[in-house]
């Protein structure tokens, strides 16, 4: 689904190079995460294959199903099946969430050739979704993020992620800022879109939200690089230990 | 003070190209009185302070400059779902065959023309007199040339609550039209009006529209201004509200290379609302300038005045707003915010917010602000699979939804969101 192939990035305006040469596969249908400490560039890895700007490519490239994503449009990465789950969901005032929804939904289908969805079609399906995330009518009609609690944010994000029915999620500290309940609510809305089809890359600081979201291959990423690899538990060695030990052991 | 010499010439060169129109002597008797305040204050220049921010040579000029027309090929005029009176002009002329029977139950409606042939009229205690009043502490000297030489206009009285509204459409079929226009508004205790006008009139527009409001009445005003690029126009409200009454105008304006929006209004009677608001949107050599004057006068009383402006290639946005609070105006509750959208670097705004207070128990406050696109917000809509330009315009119609949000009536908000959006779907192609 997914190949980054020595992945090489710095930040635009200064000389800092963030990612070091990284390699990561994420096969069809599998749930790999991503811990690392602080400054591992973690959340510059999926900015950088969003499409965000202020990132440099100096080598290497990001495959999805093949295609270059690196040299699309953010927009394009979308229509192509990626998702990003932002660690800080964006508010945007004046737009309604409702009209949010359904301009991205019919805006992927357009660019993928298929017929745009009817309002009426439209709100029966998000409607549905919704209430499995407990999102009620308020927050739907309600400008984008504006005004959320940081677990109504996740949970918005998490329905848009259930609206486009990407084939590429990646969930950038989706837990941070929420409570147990929260944070379990979040993991069921991912788990309810595990398929066979569909592929996510769970990044995150801490092994608990793997306890909700068990993934199949767990990396270690510092400096730049992914360290380590092994199965889900190199998560709890993590929580034990800390990185010190694994990091000590590798570099 | 005597009035410069370059002034006094170019105000001789404009009014000679002028004759007063004939009527009957009580209103001959005010456009003649008009006439002598065009005299005195002179036409304004560009050293005058409240033409800082825009330059009126070619709102005075004797010949109106030419002004292409615009082609609105297949699209549904606005306003057209909506049941009203319509009123017609073609280039200041009224059109009988387009407009509808001028009766309305509670409403007395009737072309400035007609009203000119009567010995006696109700109007002539209120035709002008508002322009006087909003002729201090800043001369409107544009506003008092159309009282002396509006040709015509639409005189509406109303006692009840109007049925259904009133709709002034303005055609431009002329390139060199110059029309003057003079509306008078008079709202008897606790009538309800609702105006909406649309188009561009004429290739140089100068309107004066008068608006009485009595107490507990309800006034609300819809504007869509024309939006043949090329147009000129100079239009001034004159509104005074009585005690616990309420007025509420809302402008769009997508073009026009030249627009000064006037509005001057003055509470008067305690517990009075007034609102005023506008969404403009424009490129390249679009100029548009909204002035707005808001005196408090009496006790209790509220006003908001929400502006907001889209520029790009190089357009010009001016907001000038004042909310001036008398010695006895205690309780007041003023709000004025103007905010300009760039979506370039060539694209500017001018905003010069005032507040003059002398009441002491007052609560006002003034915000204005430039700003580009939200880029963090349009990333977020790009990785959601929205193209940018429709992005951008998702962004622009969420700006402008403040001063939209004002329009309290849902299908006359549709209305206006959908000119909107025609304007950036224009754009985009």
């Amino acid at each position: 689904m997914l190949e980054i192939k020595n992945l090489q990035v710095k930040l635009e305006d200064e000389d800092k190079q963030i990612l070091k040469g990284l390699n990561l596969t994420v096969e069809t249908g599998k749930v790999h995460a991503i811990m690392g400490p602080n400054g591992s560039g973690k959340s510059t890895l999926s900015y950088v294959l969003s499409g965000k700007d202020g990132y440099e490519v100096t080598g290497g490239e990001a495959l999805l199903e093949g295609k270059e994503l690196l040299d699309m449009e953010p927009e394009d990465r979308a229509a192509a099946g990626l998702f990003l789950a932002f660690q800080y969901p964006v508010e945007i005032p004046g737009v309604g969430n409702m009209t949010f929804l359904r301009t991205a939904v019919n805006a992927q289908r357009k660019a993928r050739g298929e017929e745009e969805m009817s309002a009426a079609e439209f709100l029966k399906v998000v409607r549905a979704k919704a209430k499995t995330l407990k999102i009620d009518a308020d927050m739907l009609k309600r400008p984008v993020n504006v005004g959320f609690s940081g677990g109504e944010k996740k949970r918005n994000e998490i329905l848009q992620m259930a609206m486009l029915e990407p084939k590429m999620c990646i969930l950038d500290e989706t837990d941070s800022g929420l409570d147990v309940d929260a944070m379990k609510l979040v993991a069921e809305g991912v788990n309810a879109l595990r398929s066979e089809g569909r592929s996510f890359l769970v990044i995150t600081h801490y092994q608990r939200l793997l306890d909700h979201i068990k993934p199949d291959v767990v990396h270690i990423m510092a400096d730049g690089r992914i360290v380590k690899t092994g199965g889900p538990e190199l998560a709890l060695e993590v929580e034990q230990n800390g990185y010190a030990d694994i990091l000590a052991e590798v570099m | 003070m005597a009035v410069a010499e370059a002034k006094l010439d170019a105000t001789e060169a404009r009014l000679s190209a002028l004759t007063l129109p004939e009527g009957a002597a009580w209103l001959t008797g005010l456009r003649q009185a008009a006439l002598a305040r065009v005299r005195a204050m002179g036409l304004p220049t560009r050293r005058d302070e409240y033409w800082k921010y825009t330059r009126p040579e070619t709102l005075v000029q004797p010949e109106a400059p030419q002004a292409a027309l615009f082609d609105v090929s297949d699209e549904a005029p606005i306003f057209g779902a909506i049941d009203r009176i319509k009123i017609v002009f073609v280039d200041g002329v009224f059109d009988p065959a387009a407009s509808d029977d001028l009766s309305l139950a509670g409403v007395e409606i009737e072309r400035l023309e007609t009203a000119a042939a009567k010995d006696i009229h109700w109007a002539k205690d209120v035709y002008g007199a508002l322009e006087i009043n909003g002729q201090t502490p800043v001369a409107r000297p544009l506003a008092a040339l159309n009282s002396a030489f509006a040709t015509d206009g639409i005189l509406i009285r109303v006692t009840g609550k109007a049925a259904k509204p009133i709709s002034l459409v303005y055609h431009h079929r002329s390139e060199t039209s110059d029309v003057m226009m003079h509306h008078v508004i008079r709202l008897e205790d606790g009538a309800e009006l609702t105006v909406l006008e649309n188009g561009p009139a004429a290739a140089r527009f100068n309107k004066v529209m008068e608006v009485d409001v009595a107490d507990g009445a309800k006034f609300h005003h819809i504007r869509a201004q024309g939006r043949d690029h090329e147009r000129r126009a100079a239009t001034h409200i004159f509104a005074r509200l009585g005690a616990e009454s309420l007025f509420k105008s809302f402008t769009v304006t997508a073009n026009g290379v030249m627009t000064r929006n006037d509005c001057v209004i003055e509470l008067t009677g305690d517990d009075a609302v007034a609102h005023v608001a506008g969404a403009a949107m424009g490129d390249g050599d679009f100029h548009h300038d909204d002035t707005v004057f808001i005196t408090h006068d009496a006790v209790g009383c509220e006003s908001r005045q929400v502006f907001k402006k889209v520029l790009r290639n190089g357009a010009t946005g001016v907001f000038q707003g004042k909310i001036l609070v008398k010695k006895d105006a205690q309780k007041t509750d003023g709000y004025q915010i103007s905010q300009s959208l760039l979506l370039d670097g060539d694209s500017q705004f001018l905003a010069k917010p005032e507040l003059e207070i002398y009441a002491d128990d007052v609560a006002c406050s003034h915000g204005s602000t430039s700003g580009a696109i939200d880029e963090e917000a349009l990333f977020y809509l790009k990785t959601r699979g929205v193209p940018t330009a429709q992005a951008t315009d998702l962004l622009v119609l969420a700006f402008l939804a403040e001063a939209v949000d004002e329009i309290e009536d849902d299908v006359l908000r549709g209305e206006i969101t959908g000119r909107l959006d025609a304007w950036l779907s224009r754009r985009r192609g």
